[in-house]
């Protein structure tokens, strides 16, 4: 369990931000750039003195102001990417991967050199200097360097912000595999709601300094603070299952969601596996009796719960898919035409296309 | 002309000497205070400041009669390293040493406070992460993306060092195979009344090396930057 009060004050803003989170597990500082995400985790590393509060990690206090406990940066056992990667530019990769093993040598080595090489497609790096690497090359040997100084807990701040899409492509199936392959807490500061989702287990949503909401990604998704920091076509409703079908020649798989099935775009994923998908509020269409002769291939019979007006005449209304909740947004005019109102039985359609899924371990 | 005379070797081999040893006593100090002034804020900084520069604005002269007063055959702080230390400075190839090595040491702190200030304080952080404690991360990390300005700024004191005249002749004297550096040895060819081309060949001597010396400290930092990528 990771636990963070903290009190920071300067003089254009004060943080002020507390969250327990649960371990191991990805642990997305999700928020608009000058949301305080940086401090925060420069805070959980050690760098920055908090004015006030405590930082408490499995159990082993790291900061407490008031007790006067500020244990130093280099005996905190957290590692850190940095968002420029900071290498070091007088020693080739090999040489930055092994610095921070080196100086972990009182602490047994779960995590070994060969290992990360290979998780992390190092091998062909090794020799050079950062200078010789690309942006995501450089991202991957610092992950890399991080991993090996045998942390407790990674601190990654927004590792992929200087890259490009292509880039940030080449980087990010490694940190999932990290996440599924390796037990190590890891907090993940992103202001790209696409990445916490294809990473994260858990979200902290930071708004000016403080936490506006905490909760697992499904929990977060449906959260009217979430839709105050998203992007409006970013806002939908994400749902885990367990893949119960898989049909490789469509490039499809089936998940068991709550009382339905849905079928996503989803490829190379074994039966039972945990995946996650995201459906678009925009994407959904609501049906209030069972159609036929469409090409959609989902259909979630469910229950009307909340009505939401949001700008622009449309309304955002959950529904009820048998304990997962789904969003969907409809024009005022649709809703009115179809006379939705809490309690009513609807179908929620959504194209497979539409969808996409991600795979997870944990 | 006549070749080269033994007088010449003399006074090069001990130009060189004076500006070696010099070099060597003064480097270490030099990345200290370079340090002090770029990381540490204490009160009296500006002073220590000012301090560390007075012998780029002080007549050399004054500097070498300063460290007579302070290291002097007659000084509490020479006879005490005499009595001690049998170490003896005024008139002697050790002593043209020190000299030089005040005289040049604010050039040398100059090159590497500037290279200091370009080192990046978040790749110390990094370290810190990474688990390297204060001396550690000097050692391992600072100090050697320090390197171009340190290398820089013991060549050009190198460089400054084979010529220092006022601050040598006043300290050290002018003892031939002693403390007769190069630009001594000039002067006294000056001051003799046949000793015009000795004096010509000294100072082309003296210009040649200058000029070797600022040209090799030129292409030595650029090529451990280019080693540090940059």
């Amino acid at each position: 369990m990771l636990r963070v009060s903290l009190l920071k004050r300067r003089p254009e803003f004060t943080l002020a931000a507390a969250f327990v989170a649960p371990t191991p597990g990805v642990i997305a500082l999700f928020g608009r750039s000058g949301s305080g995400k940086t401090t925060l985790v420069d805070m959980i590393a050690g760098l920055l003195p908090p004015d006030e509060g405590e930082v408490h990690l499995a159990g082993t206090v790291l900061t407490d102001t008031r007790a006067r406990i500020a244990v130093a940066p280099e005996r905190r056992r957290i590692g850190y990417v940095f968002q420029d990667s900071r290498l070091f530019p007088h020693l080739t990769a090999a040489g930055n991967l092994r610095y921070g093993e080196k100086r972990a040598r009182s602490v047994p080595h779960s995590i070994r050199f060969e290992e990360v090489v290979d998780l992390l497609g190092l091998a062909p790096l090794l020799s050079r200097r950062p200078h010789e690497l690309s942006g995501g090359e450089r991202q991957r040997v610092a992950l890399g360097r991080a991993l090996l100084s045998q942390p407790q807990l990674l601190l990654l701040d927004e590792p992929l912000a200087s890259l490009d899409v292509a880039r940030r492509e080449e980087v990010l199936p490694y940190l999932e595999r990290l996440r599924d392959w390796l037990a190590i807490p890891m907090v993940y500061v992103s202001h790209q709601f696409e990445e916490v989702l294809r990473l994260a287990t858990y979200i902290v949503l930071l708004e000016e300094g403080r936490v506006l909401a905490a909760g697992t990604v499904a929990e977060i998704s449906l959260r009217p603070e979430l839709r105050s920091i998203l992007a409006p076509d970013l806002v939908g409703a994400v749902l885990d299952g367990l893949v119960t079908g898989v049909d490789a020649a469509g490039g499809t798989a089936e998940l068991a969601v709550g009382s339905g099935k849905l079928q996503v775009s989803l490829r190379d994923v074994p039966l039972g596996a945990r995946v996650r998908v995201q459906l678009l509020a925009r994407d959904i269409i609501l049906a209030i009796q069972p159609i036929e002769g469409l090409s959609v291939r989902n259909a979630l019979l469910g229950t009307v719960t909340e009505v939401t007006p949001e700008m622009l005449a449309s309304v955002l209304v959950k529904v009820d898919v048998g304990g997962p909740i789904v969003l969907a947004r409809i024009t005022e005019g649709a809703r009115a035409a179809l006379r939705l109102a809490p309690g009513d039985a609807v179908w929620a359609l959504v194209k497979a296309v539409s969808t996409r899924g991600h795979a997870f371990r944990l | 002309m006549e070749p080269v005379s033994s007088a010449e070797l003399e006074a090069l081999r001990l130009s060189l000497e004076v500006a070696t040893r010099s070099v060597a006593f003064s480097l270490p100090l030099a990345v200290l205070v370079a340090w002090i002034l770029t990381r540490a804020r204490f009160p009296g900084r500006t002073l220590f400041d000012a301090f560390v520069h007075l012998p780029l604005v002080l007549p050399p002269v004054a500097v070498g009669y300063l460290l007579l007063l302070l290291l002097g055959a007659q000084a509490p702080l020479g006879r005490w390293l005499h009595a001690h230390f049998g170490i003896q400075l005024p008139f002697t190839t050790a002593g043209a040493a020190l000299a030089t090595a005040v005289m040049t040491f604010p050039l040398m702190v100059r090159a590497m406070r500037l290279s200091l200030e370009n080192v990046d304080r978040g790749l110390e952080a990094a370290a810190r992460t990474l688990g390297a404690r204060p001396l550690d991360r000097f050692l391992t990390i600072t100090l050697p993306l320090m390197l171009p300005g340190i290398l820089a700024g013991a060549l050009t004191a190198f460089a400054a060092g084979l010529g220092e005249f006022g601050a040598v002749i006043t300290f050290a004297a002018n003892i031939p195979g002693v403390t007769r550096t190069l630009p001594l040895a000039l002067y006294t060819a000056m001051q003799s009344p046949d000793g015009d081309p000795l004096a010509l060949r000294l100072a082309i001597l003296s210009f040649a090396l200058g000029l070797a010396g600022l040209l090799g400290a030129e292409v030595l930092v650029r090529r451990v930057r280019r080693l540090l990528g940059r």
